[in-house]
Parts: C-alpha cells; structure tokens; sequence
C-alpha cells in the first residue's frame, strides 16, 4: 500500500490546496511534499533491493478489459521515486521567492505533476503507465503555458503537440501488444496489458521492429534525443524556473526511464535491430547540443542545451546495452537530476536579482556573494563530471559502457567531457568573474531560503560523488533483470 | 417502454402547462418529467427483453443503455436554456415539449425492431429538429439554418425510405430478425443487387443523420445557424440515437452482407475523421468548431462499426456505448459554456474565450475538461472512449484505419487546445473583461458534467462492459 500512499498523497494535497489561501498555501504545498519525501526514504529503507517487485499494489481497475491498477517497485523505480521526492520540495521551495498569481494554483499543479511521475516510475500496467505518462503533462503544460515568459503561448503549445503525438504512436504501439496477449490472470476478458504479460510475449522480428520506433519515439520526444528535441530548449527557456527545474530534472528521466523499463524488455530484437541508429543520433546530439551551448548568450538556453548534450550521453549509455552502461544511465539520472534543478535555480537567482539571463552583460559576482559563488562552482563542477562529484561517477560508467559498444562512438562521446568544460567553465568565468556590470553592482548573497535550496542539492552530489554504491546496489539486481530479460 | 408512454403524456401535459402563462414553471417541470422518465427507463435494466407491437419494438439493455444517455444528456442541457425563460420566450412549452417527443423518436431508434418504427423514430426526431433549429425566428441566419437542415434532411429521408423499399423489394421483410434470415438465404441470390442498392440508401440516410462524411455538408452551417442549445442537442441525442439505430440495424438485419457494407463504411470513417479533423482547424469561430469537431466524433463511432462482431454486447457495442456517452457529457459541458458566453458576449470566436480563467475559473476548468475528453487525453472519459473503439478495431484487424485514426486524433488536439490557450494564457481585452454571471444552477450543473467526465476518465470500468 506504501505505493500506492506515495502516489496518492501529492494529489489529495494538491485537492486540499484549493481551500488553502495565501501563505498557508505555500507552507502547506511544501509540507505536503516533505511528508511525501519522508516516506519515499522510509521506503527505501525498509526496502530489500535483491528481491524483484515489492511494495505492490494489484487491484482489478477495468476488471472487462483486463486491465489492472498495479503498481510496485523495484530498485530502478525507488531511485526515480527518490529523485521526485527529493526535488518536489525544494522545486516548491525554490518558488517561494517568486510572486506568482495565483499562487496556490501553482503549487497544486507542481503537486499534481508529482502525482503523475510518481505514477510513471512505478506502473507495472501498460495502460496505467501510458495514463500517467499523459497525466504528468497536463500540469506541466499549464505551468508553463499560464507563468511563463513572453512567447509562452506559442512555446507550450508545440511542447504539448511534439510530447502527446509522441505519446499517441506508444499507445497504438501498446494496444498491438496488448492484443497479443493471453487471458488475463483472473479471467474475466480476454487479454491483459499487465507488464509482465507483455515481457511473456514471443513477438517476431519483424513485428518488433516497428513496434520499437512506435514506442521509441515517444521515449525519444521527452528525452528529448536529437533530432526530437526542437522543443525542448524553447520550453525550457520559456517556462518558469520549477516548471524548468521539473522539465530537466524529472520529466526527461521519463523517457530514459521507459526506454530502460518498457522498451529494451519488450522488444529486444527492435532494439538489436536499431540500436546502432539511436546511438548515433545520441552522440549527434551529445556533439551537437554542446556547440550549441558554447554558442548560446542566454543561461538559461545554455543549460538547456547542456542538459539535452547530457542526456544524449544517458541515451548512448542505455543503448550500448552493457551493464556498465545502464548502471551509469540509472547513476547519471539522479546526478542529472541534481544537478541540473542547482543550474537552473542559480539563474534563476541571478536573473531574479538584475533582471537579465544574458550572460555578457553580467559580471563580478564573486565579490560580493562568497555563498553563491561556492553553490555555483560546486554545481557547476558536478554538471562537468569534477571526480568526487555526482557527475563523475555516471559519467565514467556510461563513457565505459559506450566504449564496450564501440570505440569510435565512446571516443567521439567522450569530447562532450571536453566540451561540457569548455562552455560550463566559460559561462562562470563572464557571469561571476571580472568587473561588475550596472546589473551585478547591488547584488546581494544568497539568503536562507535560497540555501535551503541549494544545501540539500549540494549534499546530494557529494553523496552521489562519494558513495555512489549506495545507489547502485539498489539498480543493480534491475539492472541485471533487464539485461537477461533482453538475452531471452 | 415506460419511457415512450411517459415522455408522450408529460409531454402533452407539459405543452398544457404553457397555458399557464408562467414561464418560471416550465424549465423545472421539464427536468422532473426527465428525472422521471430516468428513473422509469433504469428500472427497466434487469427486466427480461420485451416485446411490444408485434416485436416491432424491444425493450432490451442495449435500448435501455441508449436510452439512458440520451435522457441523461437531455437532462444536464437542460439548465442552460435559463435564458430562453428569463427573455420570456412566447413559445416556450412548446420547445420543451418538442425536445420531449423528440426523445420519444430516439428512444425509438435505439430499440426499433422493425425498418418502419426505425423509420417513424427518426421522422419524429427529425421533424423537431427543423423546428427548433429555425427557433431564433428574428435571425437570419437560424431560418437559413432550418430551411437548409429540412431540405436536405428531407432528401436524407426520402433515401433512407427508398432504402428500406428495396431492401424489403429483396427480402420481403420489415422485421429486422426476418431480413437477416432472408439475406443468408439462397433463394434469394438473384436479389442481391437489390439488396447492396438498398442497404446503400440506407447508409446514406441514416450517415446523413449522424453527420458522417460526405453527408455532413450540412453540420456547420446548420449548428451556426441553430441556436447554441438546440445545436448542443442535435450532436449529442441525434448522433448517439443514431449510432443505436445504425449498430442495431447491421447487427440484425445485415450481418450476411458485411462483405459489402463494411468496406463502405472503412472508406465512410476514414474520409469522416480527415473532413472533421482537417476542417475544424481552419475554422475561427468556437461553435464551427465545434459542429466539424462533432462530424470527426462521427468518424470515431463508425470505428465502432467496423469492428463490428455481430451482437448488441462485446466490443463493438460497449465502445459506442462509452464512446457516446463520455462524447454526450463532454459535449453538453462545451456547448454549455459556448452558450453561457455567447449570451454575455455576444461573441462566438475563441478570442471571446479570452481571459476566462481569470474572470470565470469554474467556467475555464469545465471548458478545459470537456476540451481534454474530446481530444482523448487521459484523466478523462474521452480517452477511454477512444481506447475501447480503437481497441475494437485493432482486435478485428483494421490496423491501418487505426493508425490513421491515431494520426487524426493528434491533428484534434491542435484545435481542442485552442480554447484552452484563450481561457488561460490569452489576457482579457476591453469586451472579455467583465466576469460572466452564470447561475448556481448552472454551475452546479457545469460541476455535475466535469465530475462525470472525470470519473468516467478514471473508473471507465463502472459502465464499460454493461452491455
């Protein structure tokens, strides 16, 4: 039941928040939402990572169709559950600051949202995962669309259109799969879409060859992996800072997420017939996203393209089909996550005190603010892989595992290592170094909230960096299953 | 049957009440004589199937399933028609009254055992149809409407009716069960030709009914033309009576002949879904929209009969089931604010939407809900909706008719976000800015439309596989 508790608490929270008003809203959503992050870690700890499938909940939903509300999780799914509810209150935090209209309307969709990626990382039905999978975009797409910048209009609606036609071909790719299946386990209809019946499926090649880019492509737009990822620097760029930070630090893990939980299983044949493509296309975009960033005037679009550069790097980690490989996607997720939500609440910050994201015309920073110089530089240097770092460690694994899959392709991926400091090291040097700007002169140190923010964050790369082991036990036995489900 | 007898005599008693001269009375009378009827129709649901006038109409769950949703959506488009009783509409009681029979002729369209009954039922809906769409009698544009919709409706039943000649000139039977029998028959081989023409007709007239494509020339003008209540009424109790009538009649009378008609209607449904989908991106006003939006529903529901497994249950029949009934609600809720701010607005477009979340969030949140059901996104009735018809079409094979179903339904969200991005993210201008008074009534209703909407989105299981 503990799963189900999990997935239902945010959005009762985000229901009761309608009769909240004003400030007993924020604190409200935010205590909602540690409550929620203090029982994801007491179900990490009374979670046994060797045993397959626990905490499960398994109830008849559309009993005539064979269709089941069953959730449960193994280790990959508890990391993910941790991730969710380890950034949700410090997403809700990191909003305090900013006087939103409407205010508890926000928090509520920032709860609703964690609702639906809890649902994700943790449906063992097909249908039930493809529900939330939507479900988590409809908050998403009104916060973005209603709080976000100038052209946010425009922006949200071709995210909404890339990410739900994306959708669409899994859903047809999984009503197929659904009609190859045997009677459901209690009987009642003629087939079922429970995930395990879809990895019992004996499908031909042929058969699985399209039905990966079916569902592959959904996977691919949320990533986003080049060339579906039109969307994604855009959003980014235009969406408020939490719905940036829950786009980059939750959402993407969606696809790498499905590719690991849904695709890789079920259609191994798909995938050994177009791995080779995908991982093409990742380290295109690892190269492509990272000259891009080198380019880019604007933070936040520079983060944005770093991340897409990052998750091209995950992409080719789960595709090289080592263990080594996806140990470091399920690694990478989380420092990804991290480290991504700590990039982007920095700009976040800076922009919220002079006004400007363009980096040229700030300058100076470090004069001032020792504290924000010191997050900066950490989050920074885990975003460039520093050893002892959050970044380090899935790096190296995924590195290692696309060298294992080819050598070309693991040294042309590495560059993005190189790159990532080109840019990275580039944007600290000109935003928080040098001569003060007429925006920068009267800039103030963080404060308490902010650090509120950036402390956890901070502990967690180092966590990540300097234990890394604690985390991947927990993956490894998935991990391993995954594999031999795809040797079968 | 209860309900006929029922809907005929309140009714009758209803148009009386107009005599009273008090116009208050008759919107709550309406609603109890449907509460009525409601209640009257659900106790019929464990009855054994019956029979009435020499089996030319039967009583069975399938009819009272059918019967349910027509009544139910007619109920909850009841409140909205306030307005007409606060303008004090001279003729009121008779346009209640007129809905009221004309649920009498759907009724009997969704249990008609016998081609004439089906043919009396939709006449009967027909006829109220042309009058309430010409009802706005001082507007133009709703005269063009009614003459247009009675025009061409007329050609639609003179073809129907042609239809059902031939096909009795083949089978030398009216009874439903009878012309199935004649048509595996033998004998009556030669009669074949006959039988295609007719069955032919009868595709048209009834297609013309449920605005499926290449007869849907007539929805968009005719819904802009009709007043906002009465459209509302016409795409969801005329379509979901229609698809009965449809379903029923080739599960009954043609199973033998689905070599041939059901090619017809794969090419009817593809062409339906591209002219509803295509054409409702193109159009600037919400209620044009609306009406394409509501020939595309139409092309989703002939999905249905295509996957067409030869019985009043399984499949094909609980997915226009569920279809019809999440489209009914999802519809009303649509219509329903369309009418809440035309009146106030004067304005059809979506820019009249502009600024809603802000002066109306109940209105914006019901709009948004009803919008996301229509396109299919989950969390909603609509997504089950599809998902069972698709589903039903995928088992029977049509893979390719599905994909492009798929592909249609993604060009629909494109116009279903439209009115959201205008209630939401679109600031209000000078015409948009005053908030829209909309009744406790009203909201209480709108609040009904969006619950079921939503727990049909997520508990579909309580009504998915009743037939």
């Amino acid at each position: 039941m503990l799963t189900a508790l999990l997935l239902f608490f945010p959005l009762a929270a985000a229901l009761l928040l309608h009769f909240v008003k004003g400030n007993a809203g924020r604190v409200f959503a935010f205590g909602a939402a540690l409550l929620e992050f203090i029982v994801a870690v007491y179900a990490a700890v009374t979670f046994d990572a060797s045993n397959v499938g626990q905490l499960e909940v398994n109830l008849p939903w559309i009993a005539s169709a064979g269709i089941s509300f069953h959730v449960g999780m193994d280790g990959l799914s508890l990391l993910l559950v941790l991730l969710t509810t380890f950034l949700a209150p410090l997403i809700l935090l990191a909003s305090f600051r900013h006087d939103y209209k409407n205010a508890s309307a926000f928090y509520a969709l920032v709860l609703f949202m964690e609702t639906g990626l809890i649902g994700v990382f943790t449906s063992m039905d097909a249908f039930l995962f493809y529900f939330f999978w939507e479900v988590a975009l409809i908050p998403i797409y009104f916060l973005a669309g209603i709080w976000g910048g100038e052209r946010r209009v425009a922006v949200t609606f071709k995210f909404f259109l890339y990410t739900i036609i994306g959708s669409l071909f899994m859903l047809a790719g999984f009503v197929y799969l659904y009609y190859q299946t045997g009677p459901a386990a209690n009987g009642l209809a003629a087939h079922t879409s429970d995930l395990q019946a879809f990895y019992d499926l004996s499908l031909t090649a042929a058969e699985q060859s399209w039905l990966f880019w079916l569902i592959f492509i959904a996977f691919a737009v949320k990533m986003p992996i080049f060339p579906f990822h039109t969307w994604q620097p855009d959003t980014y760029t235009e969406s408020p800072a939490p719905a940036t930070m829950l786009l980059s630090g939750i959402m993407l893990k969606m696809g790498i997420y499905g590719c690991l939980r849904w695709l890789l299983p079920i259609t191994p044949l798909g995938v050994s017939q177009w791995g080779w493509l995908v991982m093409i296309l990742a380290v295109i975009g690892i190269i492509y996203g990272a000259i891009i960033a080198i380019r880019q005037r604007d933070m936040k679009r520079l983060i944005a393209y770093s991340s897409l550069s990052h998750v091209g790097l995950m992409a080719a980690g789960v595709f090289s089909l080592t263990q080594m490989g996806l140990q470091g996607a399920v690694v990478q997720m989380l420092a990804h996550g991290v480290n991504v939500v700590g990039m982007f609440f920095i700009a976040d910050i800076i922009q919220r005190r002079t006004n400007t994201r363009l980096i040229p015309e700030l300058g100076g920073l470090t004069q001032t603010t020792p504290l924000l110089s010191v997050s900066f530089l950490v989050v920074l240097l885990a975003t460039v892989a520093l050893p002892l770092t959050s970044g380090f460690v899935g790096e190296f694994l995924l590195l290692a595992g696309v060298f294992q899959y080819n050598n070309w392709l693991g040294a042309v991926a590495g560059i993005t290592i190189i790159l990532g400091a080109v840019y990275l090291l580039r944007m600290f040097q000109r935003v928080m170094l040098g001569p003060a700007t007429s925006f920068t002169a009267a800039f103030r140190d963080l404060n308490g909230a902010e650090l509120a923010v950036l402390v956890p964050l901070i502990f967690m790369i180092f966590w990540i960096g300097l234990f890394p082991n604690t985390f991947l036990q927990m993956s490894e036995p998935s991990v391993i299953r995954i594999l031999s489900l795809m040797q079968r | 049957m209860a309900s006929i007898i029922l809907l005929s005599v309140l009714g009758i008693a209803n148009l009386f009440l107009g005599f009273l001269r008090s116009n208050r009375m008759l919107l709550p009378a309406a609603m109890v004589i449907l509460l009525i009827v409601f209640g009257a129709n659900l106790y019929d649901w464990n009855a054994p199937a019956q029979s009435y006038f020499n089996n030319m109409l039967t009583i069975d769950r399938f009819s009272v399933a059918f019967t349910g949703i027509v009544v139910l959506t007619t109920l909850l488009l009841l409140p909205f028609s306030q307005k007409y009783v606060r303008d004090n509409e001279a003729n009121l009681a008779e346009y209640y009254s007129l809905l009221l029979f004309s649920l009498v002729g759907a009724i009997m369209m969704v249990s008609y055992d016998n081609m004439l009954m089906l043919f009396v039922g939709i006449e009967i809906l027909s006829i109220s149809m042309y009058v309430v769409a010409g009802s706005d009698k001082r507007n133009v544009r709703s005269n063009e409407a009614s003459l247009k919709y009675f025009l061409m409706g007329s050609f639609a039943t003179g073809i129907l009716l042609f239809g059902i000649a031939l096909v009795y000139g083949a089978t030398g039977a009216f009874q439903l069960s009878e012309i199935g029998a004649a048509v595996t028959n033998p004998a009556n081989d030669s009669l074949r030709p006959m039988l295609y023409i007719g069955i032919l007709l009868m595709l048209i007239g009834i297609g013309f009914k449920v605005s499926a494509a290449p007869f849907h020339y007539w929805t968009p003008d005719v819904y802009e033309g009709t007043p906002t209540f009465f459209a509302a009424f016409m795409s969801t109790v005329v379509k979901t009576a229609g698809f009965a009538a449809f379903l029923k009649l080739l599960v009954q009378a043609f199973p033998a002949a689905q070599g041939f008609w059901i090619p017809t209607i794969v090419a009817m449904c593809a062409l339906t879904l591209l002219i509803g989908n295509v054409g409702a991106v193109a159009q600037q006003s919400l209620k044009r929209m609306l009406a394409y939006s509501s020939i595309s529903h139409a092309g989703y529901l002939l999905l249905g009969l295509v996957a067409f497994n030869g019985e009043l249950s399984g499949l094909s029949a609980n997915g226009i089931f569920f279809y019809s009934l999440a489209y009914s609600i999802a519809t009303v809720a649509a219509f329903g604010v369309l009418k809440l701010v035309h009146d106030q607005r004067q304005r059809e477009d979506y820019d009249g939407l502009n600024g809603l979340a802000r002066t109306n969030p109940l209105l914006a949140f019901v709009m948004t809900i009803a919008m996301l059901s229509l396109a299919g996104i989950p969390l909603t009735g609509g997504f089950f909706g599809k998902f069972f018809l698709f589903g039903a079409a995928v088992d029977k094979g049509y893979i390719g008719l599905v994909v492009f179903a798929v592909i249609m339904s993604m060009v629909g969200i494109y116009y279903y976000l439209r009115p959201i991005i205008a209630m939401y993210m679109k600031p209000a201008d000078d015409e948009t800015e005053a908030p829209i008074t909309v009744g406790s009534f009203q909201s209480a209703v709108l609040i009904i439309l969006a619950v079921l909407t939503v727990v049909l989105g997520v508990l579909p299981g309580l009504v998915s596989g009743v037939l």
